[in-house]
């Protein structure tokens, strides 16, 4: 193992998944010559060629299309959204033809493409440049939604998602992207299936569960409540679909408490979902109501202690899970 | 592969009177309301994509739009797998999953059926863009009417296949509506193949009545692209005898509109050239409708007669190792 950063982590997935496969290539807005708007890309041009490192005009549409037809007939194409955000423009395309294309061809037609890119708010960039998707896709039968929070979920889920035969979303995060963590080193293999969630800290009495940015921010909370004598167990869900439903019940089985910090809106949030599941299958293990920790219901303020009070935090955390623990 | 321009003329006629009466069996099908969901005719369409096909490879990429019957059945999809997919049915060239605005047949490469306009012109960059990116000397042609020219998708479509110079043919079937808006009320142009000459796309106008005509310039186009990779835009003036869909009366033109394009029949038209230079009689031609019509006929006995299908295939289809997310 040695420490790289989430940045790094991401572009040893594309180098190694592009030396892999002939039929994978990257395509996006500034992701050969310029090298990666957040860098991810660096060196894949110099590597792989421009016949396989693919800098588009300003036209999300236009090539997220592109890539899907490009995967109609067999190539494995990894599209990078400079942002989510700006997915938003290629809606139609992510979730009109990619999803759709296997059901409404009877199963002729497998879409093989990865959506990567940066999701959820950053800093300070206001209501368009802010947008945590991974509710709106998860939503949509046929997508998958991965969201690393670790240099290694971040390059074993981009591998995994390469060479998936469906359409996979890779939410990343910009404020990770100069994260560390311990990865496993370059000649050893990294794939981390798709719908595995992970434990990241062990406790007894209430069950955290997190992914992404707020990963991190629960186990700044987990430390602070061991203080208190208060054991939170970490469930990073790793992917928003498929749900790993079963790590959930397990860790709730054995806490009987749960918050769910989220990056997205609360109204339809990924949050909501799991407590519907969580009270539908397994209530009687519950020995307290299900809180949620997400942003607040408004588009994103510019102004930064508005954007804060906003975004979820360890402080509405610790109240949070202080007040499921009746502490 | 040999190219399909060398098939016989005769043969197309007949391939043309197979989508005419299979769109009108479609019609009655359609009102005795064994066909659901909408339904949008190719009548009076029919030389635009047997004129494109007749002049290209088996092995090339067609996706067109939702008025997509004619497209399917030109490219080889038998009659039976259409009318069954209009019907629902397992044995529908979508396995009743498509349904009329999404037929897909891999086999021939027919790569749908889109029906959110113009949606599927980026696609069709992506089959194109596949071409080159395996130095194949495919050709994709991507069908699309004159409503689709004013959706972003298309523009960007078309920017990304004039800068990376990828082997298409864009095929505007100009039938002069989208839906119930004219042209002239809905694009600034006053002919729609300038729109390429904005992307530096070479384009041209094209009699889509004539089915020679249409052969002869796809051909002469898929050539020139089979040399050296390019786009390329055609303007293909036809005429729907129909409403839009089932539901559209069409009491947005005149009678005497229609009429004019129907004593323009392309069918009328292909008979003509054919008679006259002695390669068909009255009598071959009778029996080419009547093998059509019975043709048709039993594709529909095909379709009624096909299982229904099983709910319990419900999730089969949502993802491709058939696991429920």
């Amino acid at each position: 193992m040695r420490e790289i950063t989430y940045r790094q982590a991401l572009n040893e997935a594309l180098a190694e998944e592009l030396e892999r496969d002939p039929s994978v290539f990257l395509m996006g807005e500034e992701v050969a010559e310029y090298q990666g708007a957040y860098k991810v890309s660096a060196g894949l041009l110099q590597r792989f060629g421009p016949k396989r490192i693919i800098d588009t005009p300003i036209s999300e549409n236009g090539f997220a299309g592109l890539g899907i037809g490009a995967a109609m007939v067999g190539l494995r194409p990894i599209i990078e959204f400079m942002t989510f955000s700006f997915s938003l423009v290629a809606f139609d395309q992510v979730v009109n033809n990619a999803p759709n294309m296997f059901m409404m061809s009877g199963g002729q037609f497998n879409i093989p493409i990865t959506f990567r890119g940066p999701n959820g708010p950053a800093h300070q960039l206001g209501a368009t440049h802010s947008h945590a998707t991974e509710n709106f896709y998860a939503s949509v039968p046929g997508l998958k939604v991965c969201t690393p929070a670790t240099p290694r979920d971040a390059k074993g889920l981009l591998k995994t998602a390469v060479r998936d035969d469906n359409p996979v979303l890779v939410l990343e995060a910009e404020l990770l992207y100069s994260s560390k963590g311990m990865v496993e080193p370059p000649d050893e293999e990294l794939l981390i299936p798709l719908g595995k969630a992970e434990v990241k800290r062990e406790g007894s009495d209430v069950t955290v569960i997190c992914y992404a940015q707020t990963v991190s921010i629960a186990l700044t909370v987990a430390a602070r409540l061991e203080e208190e004598d208060i054991s939170a167990e970490v469930v990073d869900l790793r992917s928003i679909k498929p749900l790993d439903e079963k790590a959930i019940y397990e860790s709730v089985a054995k806490t009987h408490r749960v918050v769910i910090v989220e990056q997205d809106h609360p109204y339809c949030g990924v949050g909501a979902e799991i407590c519907y599941r969580i009270q539908k299958t397994i209530f009687d293990e519950l020995d307290a109501p299900i809180l949620r920790v997400s942003q607040e219901d408004v588009p994103m303020p510019y102004n930064e202690d508005l954007e804060h009070a906003v975004l979820p935090n360890a402080q509405k955390l610790f109240a949070a899970v202080k007040k499921v623990c009746y502490a | 592969m040999q190219p399909l321009e060398q098939r016989d003329e005769v043969e197309m006629l007949s391939l043309m009177l197979l989508i005419r009466r299979f769109e009108e069996r479609a019609s009655q099908q359609y009102q005795a309301q064994k066909i659901g969901g909408f339904c949008h005719l190719y009548i009076g369409q029919e030389a635009v994509v047997t004129g494109a096909v007749a002049a290209i490879r088996p092995d090339d990429y067609v996706i067109t739009a939702y008025r997509d019957h004619g497209h399917a059945l030109a490219r080889g999809t038998t009659a039976n797998a259409c009318m069954a997919e209009l019907f629902g049915k397992e044995t529908g060239c979508s396995r009743g999953l498509g349904g009329s605005m999404h037929f897909f047949d891999k086999k021939h490469h027919m790569y749908g059926g889109h029906a959110i306009v113009a949606a599927h012109v980026p696609l069709a960059v992506g089959l194109a863009f596949a071409i080159k990116y395996r130095d194949e000397d495919r050709v994709t042609l991507c069908f699309f009417g004159d409503g689709a020219i004013n959706q972003g998708s298309f523009h960007e479509a078309l920017n990304l296949a004039a800068l990376y110079r990828l082997p298409i043919i864009f095929i505007c079937e100009n039938n002069l509506f989208a839906m119930g808006t004219s042209v002239k009320r809905s694009t600034s142009l006053k002919q729609i193949v300038d729109r390429a000459e904005g992307y530096d796309i070479p384009g041209e106008i094209v009699d889509g009545m004539n089915f020679r005509e249409v052969r002869d310039k796809v051909a002469e186009v898929a050539d020139s692209i089979r040399k050296e990779s390019h786009p390329a835009f055609l303007e293909v003036r036809t005429y729907r005898y129909r409403g839009h869909s089932m539901s559209d009366p069409a009491s947005y033109r005149t009678k005497e509109e229609l009429e004019k394009y129907r004593l323009d029949d392309p069918i009328i038209r292909l008979r003509a050239q054919l008679t006259r230079e002695g390669k068909l009689t009255n009598e071959q031609f009778d029996q080419l409708d009547k093998h059509a019509k019975e043709t048709v006929l039993a594709s529909v006995k095909f379709a009624e007669q096909s299982p229904e299908l099983p709910v319990e295939k419900l999730y089969d289809y949502v993802y491709f190792n058939g696991a429920k997310a």
